[in-house]
């Protein structure tokens, strides 16, 4: 492996040397709560002087199209779908997040691979298989595991906006009506990101609490990094 | 890395460069194995309906990276592997595949994407039953295709590896670069190498020996048109096979 920043073969026709930003990932289940926090992380930051570039799943324009026809039809298979995520995460990865890190930004990314990793591996699909494929993908500086108990997060989506198909799992046929299906793929995705932190470090955080108290929690694990690179860059004065 | 085809079915892949003459080869033999009485079956590179769209737009932008490129054509693949060419194995059909995972590796490999990496992503996939290589040097490939066509496409030119601004300087090198990937990949796979040089008829006798070895003694599908024709013409003859 020529670089140390990537999981593994990363992109091995790219010379990339320098990646003096940081990139700062939020996972966790749906309903958790992170496109709020990453809102307010980034006002915070941008408030505190950095350069900021947010990102999250499906927003490449490559495929963004493709995989929201994709996934309303019938004829799609858990390798067809998993394959459409990587292309997605590649496209911004390459395009986005390399050349904002490139450029000093804070890249803070509404979750990573790693739920896509999760969603699979219910589905059947091999878990070697998907940890060789995100070889491509770039460490992360800090990967921050918003967990909350699944009784939580189908009260929040209940009263916010409702539950949908994916989220619900209803592919999967766990239930026959969409809220015990929620509960029970819920609770299987929650089994994987345990398994997933352990893997990948992940810091996790009590998204159980109210709003607020969440935001301090992610803000002291962020001051915390930023604050090691100050000190890091004083040393040699 | 491949699976090994534990189906009751058969695939049968053809592979090589641009301008090989795969494809009039597995027209060929598709018409005669179905004229044979077989259940079979063809899947062509890059044609999945649900892919499509993105790649045409990929295409028309020049928004690829040689790894969304990679990604994306093995999407496509996916796609028809799910849908068409395993549940049709499983059903005991013969397969015919013009271009597979082969293409991927070589062509992919030529952009610079990782070789463990790519063979990691097809590894769904079985190894098939026979995969006919068709050689060509590359001057024949290349004058063949550029007598063919008005124009050469971006990317099939490897337009996008900054290779030469000369587009057609730029098709021989990037085809250079895939003959190169091919040939190390014979030994690594079995690919049986056919000369694409000799006649189109010459060849085929070739591809019809290797594909009878292939199916002797193999009891697939029963093509339910066949067996009917079959049943009225030999009535006696299906009675002593019975006993």
């Amino acid at each position: 492996m020529k670089s140390p920043n990537f999981y593994g073969a990363g992109f091995p026709y790219r010379d990339i040397q320098q990646l003096p930003g940081k990139l700062i990932v939020l996972e966790g289940t749906d309903g958790v709560g992170r496109s709020t926090q990453i809102k307010l992380l980034r006002r915070w930051l941008e408030d505190e002087g950095y350069a900021v570039s947010d990102t999250g799943l499906t927003r490449s324009t490559l495929t963004a199209s493709g995989l929201e026809a994709a996934k309303s039809g019938h004829t799609l298979g858990p390798l067809t779908l998993s394959l459409f995520y990587l292309a997605d995460f590649a496209d911004r990865l390459e395009n986005l997040i390399i050349p904002a890190l490139q450029a000093g930004f804070i890249v803070l990314s509404d979750r990573y691979f790693y739920s896509v990793m999760a969603r699979d591996a219910i589905r059947g699909v091999d878990k070697s298989w998907s940890r060789q494929l995100y070889g491509i993908a770039l460490r992360p500086d800090l990967i921050l595991y918003m967990k909350a108990d699944v009784p939580v997060l189908a009260q929040r989506l209940i009263h916010g906006r409702g539950l949908n198909y994916w989220e619900a799992g209803m592919d999967l046929h766990l239930a026959d009506n969409m809220y015990d299906s929620f509960l029970t793929y819920q609770n299987l995705l929650t089994k994987e990101f345990d398994e997933l932190a352990l893997t990948y470090n992940f810091v996790t955080v009590d998204a159980n609490q109210k709003s607020d108290a969440i935001f301090e929690d992610l803000k002291t694990h962020i001051l915390e990094l930023l604050h090691n690179r100050l000190t890091k860059t004083k040393k040699p004065r | 890395m491949l699976k090994p085809n534990t189906t009751k079915g058969k695939l049968i892949v053809v592979e090589g460069i641009d301008g090989s003459g795969k494809s009039t080869q597995i027209d060929l033999l598709f018409k005669w194995l179905q004229t044979q009485g077989y259940s079979v079956f063809f899947s062509e590179w890059n044609s999945s309906p649900l892919v499509k769209s993105t790649t045409k737009a990929a295409k028309k932008e020049k928004s690829f990276t040689p790894t969304t490129f990679s990604i994306l054509h093995c999407t496509d693949f996916a796609n028809r592997w799910e849908n068409g060419i395993y549940p049709l194995l499983k059903a005991g059909a013969i397969v015919l595949a013009d271009r597979y995972v082969f293409t991927a590796f070589a062509r992919d490999v030529a952009r610079g994407v990782d070789p463990e990496w790519v063979r990691n992503m097809y590894s769904f996939a079985i190894k098939p039953d026979a995969a006919l290589y068709f050689r060509v040097p590359l001057d024949v490939a290349v004058e063949r295709i550029t007598a063919a066509r008005a124009s050469l496409k971006y990317y099939e030119a490897g337009m996008d590896l900054n290779l030469s601004d000369n587009i057609n300087e730029s098709f021989k090198l990037f085809q250079g670069k895939i003959l190169d990937q091919y040939d190390q990949m014979v030994d690594e796979f079995g690919l049986t190498l056919i000369d694409g040089t000799q006649p189109v008829k010459e060849q085929q006798k070739k591809v019809r020996v290797l594909i009878k070895k292939v199916l002797r003694g193999w009891e697939g599908l029963p093509n339910p048109n066949k067996a009917a024709a079959s049943a009225r013409s030999s009535q006696p003859a299906a009675e002593k096979g019975g006993k």
